[in-house]
């Protein structure tokens, strides 16, 4: 193995020689991995609504004669999208034409009084306008989920708002106390007090009437007793489902901490397989290889040499990203042990890939083109969520992935980061069992080109 | 260096028929024929790269030094890196001394520093002769040595070859250039269709030609050896 560390200098050398691409083979990669970390750790901006309110001014919801408090529709809606405040109508329509603003989010001077009108005789239909520009299909699809969704917030914020007075009201007929309204206040006796008078004076009254009365105050009891059951009734009736989150597998780590993984693994990825079939494809292209493999160093010999290059450039570049990450977002460097067997493991088994996609081609330009289409492709495909397609697509996805070292690499660099997430021992299991299976395939290739 | 009855096989194709020949210390043999002779498989068995079906090859004196017709360097690394990475992979005591001897065999001492890719074609071989002879060979085997080479880059490339055989080294080479073959090759080796059809020296080629084919015999030597290849039936 003398000549490993000759060849090893050798290749460094070369790469030092070749400054663009030695920075191409690792700002490219870690290019694309930032891009992606960032497109999956950050959710989509606030969307841009232009707001016009004509509600006028201090207008309530009320509700048996009293206002409600405000509900704060208006900044619950703003806190889920940036409102651009609108005087007129115009202003609304001409931002949604110009693409300024995503849509228009327009509450009618009526709405209030068409919200108060539901608990009349004569209910109308409170209705809000949205302006939309739905340019293209994915656009149109955007504009209706978060609308949608915003409307059902603040429906749902208006039905908590009603209920919990309602509730109050309820409380004052069964418990009484006092009622402040037309800026006066009027005590309310209530169904429970009234009650007990009605039971107190029953005795005292002539045999006649203490029969109708022990029924009228029978009646107030069970008024009293019903309409405190219905409390709870009306309080749920704003959220009538309530979701419970159940974990019931597949842990993960926080989100953010993923993003870091899928970027550091992509990048090791693209530099290990890049650099290892690259430099193997060199021996050939460069007229070396039968020189070297005629008794100067053996093909396992070689193939160690590629994969420890792989292995030691990977291993500095994922490094130096993940210590830039460390800028964005803090992680836990005392864990940094595991970083290291994770980039180490996963390095090796992607050196092999990248080692038997050498062995198989014989000019450094197709063998980079091979990797590329076969990386990128892989590296995707790891990153999709059971759910997302149909489960014969899943199970298909599942074992083209585990067949190339980019998802183990991705779990056990994932694990090394944090905590949180499936332990490291199965990935490294599996890198291991992907390194020697492809160890094993470069070293046959190799010794099929060298007897060709 | 000896080679008895050697027999390679591509498949249903025999490249080699049963090639046998020896060369001894200090003789320079051109293998010469058409295209698909056998010429660089014969010089692979011989160097080592593959191995023949049938049939031995060995050299009694030593090292078998292997120069491919396509140079293998790294064409990246300066002449100097070149040569001391070879001589470092060929377990040198002293590469760095090995590599200032061969600097000066080659005549490529100023050049030392430079990037091969920079180099003329005829430099690039005479670095590639140079990896060669690290292992201090007492066989050199060479395939088509002079291709691409402009007449003043052959003429010095067959003097640095024939300085090496005069010290004793068997030097063994392939060429499409039946002259130069006649010029520098004491012995010929003329392989058609993977056959041994001739072995002995230049004069002897041109007495074989006389016999066989009599209307050639005075027309210049690559006339009179297509004539002689095409009354083999080549």
């Amino acid at each position: 193995m003398r000549g490993v560390r000759w060849l090893l200098l050798k290749d460094l050398q070369i790469l030092r020689r070749s400054p663009m691409q030695a920075v191409l083979l690792v700002a490219y990669p870690i290019l694309i991995a930032v891009l992606v970390g960032f497109a999956i750790s950050r959710g989509p901006e606030k969307p841009r609504v232009a707001f016009l309110n004509e509600v006028p001014a201090g207008t309530r919801i009320t509700v048996g004669g009293a206002q409600l408090p405000s509900a704060n529709v208006k900044g619950r809606i703003c806190s889920r999208v940036e409102c651009i405040f609108v005087s007129d109508r115009g202003a609304a329509e001409q931002k949604v034409k110009s693409g300024e603003v995503l849509a228009a989010l327009i509450l009618p001077a009526n709405l209030v009084n068409k919200i108060n009108s539901l608990s009349t005789l004569t209910p109308g239909v409170p209705e809000v306008e949205v302006l939309v520009n739905e340019e293209n299909a994915v656009k149109a699809e955007l504009v209706d989920d978060r609308i949608t969704t915003l409307l059902a917030q603040a429906n749902l914020a208006i039905a908590r708002r009603i209920g919990t007075e309602g509730g109050r009201y309820l409380n004052l007929i069964v418990n009484g106390g006092e009622f402040k309204a037309l800026g006066g206040s009027f005590h309310i006796l209530g169904l429970r007090t009234s009650a007990k008078i009605l039971e107190a004076v029953t005795p005292a009254l002539p045999p006649g009437l203490q029969g109708p009365m022990k029924e009228v105050a029978s009646f107030a009891a069970q008024a009293r007793d019903n309409l405190d059951v219905a409390k709870p009734l009306i309080a749920r009736l704003a959220q009538p489902i309530k979701v419970g989150k159940v974990v019931v597998g597949g842990e993960s780590p926080p989100l953010e901490i993923f993003a870091i993984a899928v970027a550091a693994t992509l990048t090791l990825a693209f530099v290990v397989v890049l650099l290892v079939a690259g430099s193997l494809a060199l021996e050939r292209e460069e007229n070396a290889f039968p020189r070297l493999t005629r008794g100067l160093v053996s093909t396992s010999g070689l193939l160690a040499e590629k994969v420890l290059l792989g292995v030691s450039v990977g291993l500095v570049v994922t490094l130096l990203m993940l210590f830039g990450m460390q800028f964005f977002v803090p992680l836990e460097l005392s864990r940094i042990g595991l970083w290291l067997v994770a980039i180490l493991f996963s390095g090796a088994a992607l050196g092999a890939a990248g080692a038997a996609l050498g062995a198989a081609a014989r000019e450094v330009r197709a063998v980079s083109l091979l990797a590329f289409m076969l990386t990128l492709p892989i590296a995707f495909l790891s990153l999709v969520p059971s759910g997302a397609v149909s489960p014969a697509i899943f199970d298909a996805i599942r074992y083209v992935t585990a067949l190339f070292p980019f998802k183990p690499a991705l779990q056990a660099i994932a694990a090394a980061l944090d905590e949180t997430g499936p332990g490291i021992g199965g990935p490294l299991l599996h890198l291991t069992v992907l390194f020697l299976a492809y160890a094993l395939i470069a070293r046959f290739a190799l010794r099929r080109f060298a007897a060709a | 260096m000896e080679a008895t009855g050697v027999v390679k096989r591509f498949g249903s194709r025999e490249a080699l028929r049963g090639v046998s020949f020896k060369a001894a210390p200090g003789e320079q043999v051109a293998v010469i024929g058409p295209n698909g002779a056998g010429k660089t498989t014969l010089l692979s068995i011989l160097a080592g790269i593959s191995k023949p079906d049938e049939g031995e090859v060995g050299s009694t004196s030593g090292e078998v030094g292997w120069v491919p017709q396509q140079a293998g360097l790294y064409r990246r690394l300066t002449v100097e890196e070149n040569l001391l990475l070879f001589a470092r992979l060929e377990g040198h005591g002293d590469p760095r001394g090995s590599v200032e001897e061969m600097l000066e065999l080659t005549g490529l001492q100023e050049r030392r520093g430079e990037i091969v890719a920079r180099l003329s074609g005829g430099n690039q071989q005479r670095i590639n002769i140079a990896v060669g002879l690290l292992s201090r060979p007492a066989v050199l085997l060479l395939d088509e040595p002079s291709v691409g080479l402009d007449p003043r880059q052959r003429s010095r490339l067959w003097e640095f070859v024939s300085a090496l055989a005069d010290r004793g080294t068997t030097v063994i080479f392939s060429t499409h250039d039946i002259q130069e073959a006649e010029r520098y090759g004491g012995r010929l080796l003329v392989l058609a269709d993977g056959e041994a059809l001739f072995d002995g020296p230049p004069a002897e080629l041109r007495e074989a030609v006389r016999r066989e084919a009599p209307e050639a015999a005075d027309r210049d030597f690559e006339t009179a050896f297509v004539a002689y290849l095409h009354h083999r039936g080549h």
